[in-house]
């Protein structure tokens, strides 16, 4: 008797909780699985809207449209490949580069409010139209409005190789590798693009070095521990869990606000051209999702999960 | 760790009165070489912040000193930061074109409901995932999970789709003869934020989630004991606990509904709704109809558009500063 009870006070429980997810269960439905059916659908067809009801018809046409994106279309491999370059460079900068100012934002001192809510200025700041705009304001601070034709004229790496000539030459000269120069020249240059899109994981890392215990960091340090080996011994496992979120949202990020999403976007309102700007979208996001899970396979396999 | 940062900010006197003491007493000098650690610690701490806050900041700063300067100052290569000849034509024009207090009015009245709905539902999805036992819980957020990490262009065209032809399980063209057009209204948003799929709803269910994960479950169980329903329980004592989260899902909501783009060429959402929308096009607009054909002068407009935009939206998040990073902080937004 109290057994049975016990099973239906149970079974009232998870009622209660599909009554709880049902309208997001619902929308994930209608709006997702649907959505992404139908994708697949238009990528291997040819589709003609009506002029008049909106209506659309679906003429099947097999791979056509991924042989035309992929061997035919002018553009479509090149941002595609630009896109992903972009965000292979953004993802680590991001991650240590709000890993490191979320260590500097964590500790004491006066004025912190104020620095933090400056830091967290570029979520809000960070609008499609707003920040382009931003950009071209940005270089009015070097003087003058006149000048800003100036700073357009020449083009940004021009700019780099000329300030910072000498810097390079004696990089060079001391033997670094090319490439990695070439690429903390271009992290230098892109200082900008990566402050303004680091809001958000400097927030997660804040959250994950707080909850990170005190007493390991006093451990650490009755054991005489320096501050770098603290930092690589305590800091950096403690926090690993978080960075995975911290690379899964900024690829994801990056990904939708890639040239790519441009790209479809304006084939599909812009020319019409609905299969193949589905195939855009498909391609982009398989190639998307396929970089998630190697680099958080790569990420899940070192990580040291406290609990 | 509360000592160091009391060393840190020791004044310079101390320093060389330290110094002095040293010299005298050299037993004193492995803490002097440590505090001289400190203090060039501290000094190369405050030159990032510093310096990163002005990246951040100097955009904002450059534009504010465009959209005061006059057409003199513009031109003048000596004016830096302060304008020589500081005017408000720019921003009496630049309200004037983008009919900037009913479109403003407008988009806080259609962010606000969308963000109240976002809170609504996804912490009422967030509480289910968090509270309730039942099968299949897993598989189910993990399609949670998918929804955050799918880019939204993958699905935009079915989504133009289905609203450009509304027609839910066939009741509107029973009752009309035909499907609904949604295109070019604020519809399609509200339907979609109310399900639960709206700008970033993913990630709010996965922050609410974790939040209510956190809490302390004999709270319910008192309410449970004291004869408390469930909604009951939910509305007016789980929501009320869970105030950090809900604060940061608003700002967070709030924010980039008010600057969502995506979404809003996507639906053609009117531009009298959407003010991210009218910025884009001001400077063409003062260009054409003010015959304005300066493009410097028509970026001085552009500029004082773009601070009025941005103007609401930093203040509400400047009362909220506080409230919200605290709220991050404790909502364990992270697993």
């Amino acid at each position: 008797m109290k057994n049975r009870k016990k099973l239906t006070l149970l079974q009232k429980r998870s009622l209660m909780g599909y009554l709880f997810i049902a309208p997001w269960f619902v929308g994930f439905l209608v709006f997702y699985v649907r959505s992404i059916f139908q994708t697949g659908q238009f990528a291997l067809s040819e589709l003609t809207m009506d002029t008049v009801g909106g209506g659309y018809q679906l003429t099947f046409v097999g791979l056509e449209n991924f042989r035309y994106a992929l061997f035919a279309h002018a553009s479509f491999k090149q941002v595609l490949t630009t896109s992903v370059v972009n965000m292979l460079i953004d993802v680590p900068l991001i991650t240590f580069f709000s890993l490191f100012m979320a260590m500097l934002l964590n500790k004491k001192f006066p004025g912190r409010g104020l620095v933090r809510a400056i830091f967290f200025l570029p979520i809000i700041l960070a609008s499609g139209a707003i920040s382009e705009a931003m950009e071209m304001s940005a270089t009015v601070m070097n003087g003058g409005i006149s000048n800003q034709a100036a700073e357009t004229a020449a083009s940004a790496g021009q700019t780099i190789a000329f300030s910072v000539d000498y810097l390079i030459n004696m990089f060079t000269s001391l033997g670094l590798p090319a490439s990695l120069l070439d690429y903390i020249i271009e992290a230098v240059a892109r200082i900008n693009d990566i402050i303004a899109a680091s809001g958000v994981q400097i927030i997660l890392f804040i959250a994950a070095l707080q909850s990170i215990p005190g007493s390991m960091y006093e451990v650490a340090k009755i054991e005489g521990a320096t501050g770098y080996e603290t930092f690589w011994k305590v800091t950096f496992p403690m926090v690993m869990p978080h960075i995975i979120t911290c690379v899964v949202y900024t690829i994801v990020d990056s990904f939708t606000e890639s040239e790519v999403v441009d790209l479809a976007y304006k084939t599909a309102f812009d020319e019409f051209n609905y299969g193949l700007s589905s195939v855009f979208s498909l391609v982009s996001t398989v190639i998307a999702c396929i970089i998630l899970v190697v680099i958080c396979g790569a990420i899940q396999k070192r990580t040291f999960y406290y609990n | 760790m509360n000592k160091a940062s009391a060393k840190n900010v020791r004044s310079v006197k101390h320093y060389v009165e330290m110094a002095r003491e040293t010299l005298q007493n050299p037993d004193k000098t492995k803490s002097f070489l440590n505090d001289i650690k400190n203090f060039v610690l501290l000094i190369g701490r405050i030159a990032i912040l510093v310096g990163v806050s002005y990246v951040i900041l100097s955009p904002v700063i450059g534009m504010l000193v465009n959209s005061f300067s006059s057409n003199k100052d513009a031109y003048n290569p000596m004016v830096f930061v302060l304008p020589e000849f500081p005017t408000l034509e720019r921003y009496s024009l630049a309200i004037l074109r983008m009919d900037y207090f009913p479109t403003i009015a407008k988009d806080l009245l259609y962010s606000g409901t969308i963000t109240l709905l976002q809170l609504l539902v996804c912490s009422m999805v967030g509480y289910g995932f968090a509270r309730f036992q039942f099968p299949g819980k897993s598989i189910l957020f993990g399609c949670v999970v998918v929804m955050i990490v799918i880019p939204t262009h993958t699905i935009m065209l079915p989504l133009y789709m289905t609203f450009r032809q509304f027609d839910p399980l066939g009741i509107v063209s029973l009752i009309t003869g035909g499907s609904v057009n949604l295109m070019g209204t604020v519809i399609p948003m509200y339907i979609m934020t109310l399900l639960g799929c709206g700008v970033r709803s993913g990630l709010y269910i996965y922050i609410f989630n974790q939040f209510f994960r956190g809490l302390p479950k004999e709270i319910e169980e008192a309410a449970l004991v004291d004869g408390c329903g469930v909604w009951y329980t939910y509305f007016r004592i789980m929501l009320v606990n869970a105030m950090p989260s809900v604060i940061t899902v608003a700002v967070f909501s709030l924010v980039w509904q008010f600057n969502d783009t995506f979404y809003a060429q996507l639906f053609l959402i009117s531009e009298n709704v959407v003010i991210s929308k009218k910025i884009a096009t001001l400077q063409s607009v003062i260009a054409n109809q003010d015959k304005i054909l300066d493009q410097p002068i028509q970026e001085l407009y552009r500029d004082a558009g773009i601070i009025l935009v941005l103007l609401p939206i930093v203040i509400i998040y400047l009362i909220l500063q506080k409230n919200f990073i605290e709220g991050v902080e404790r909502s364990g937004i992270v697993g």
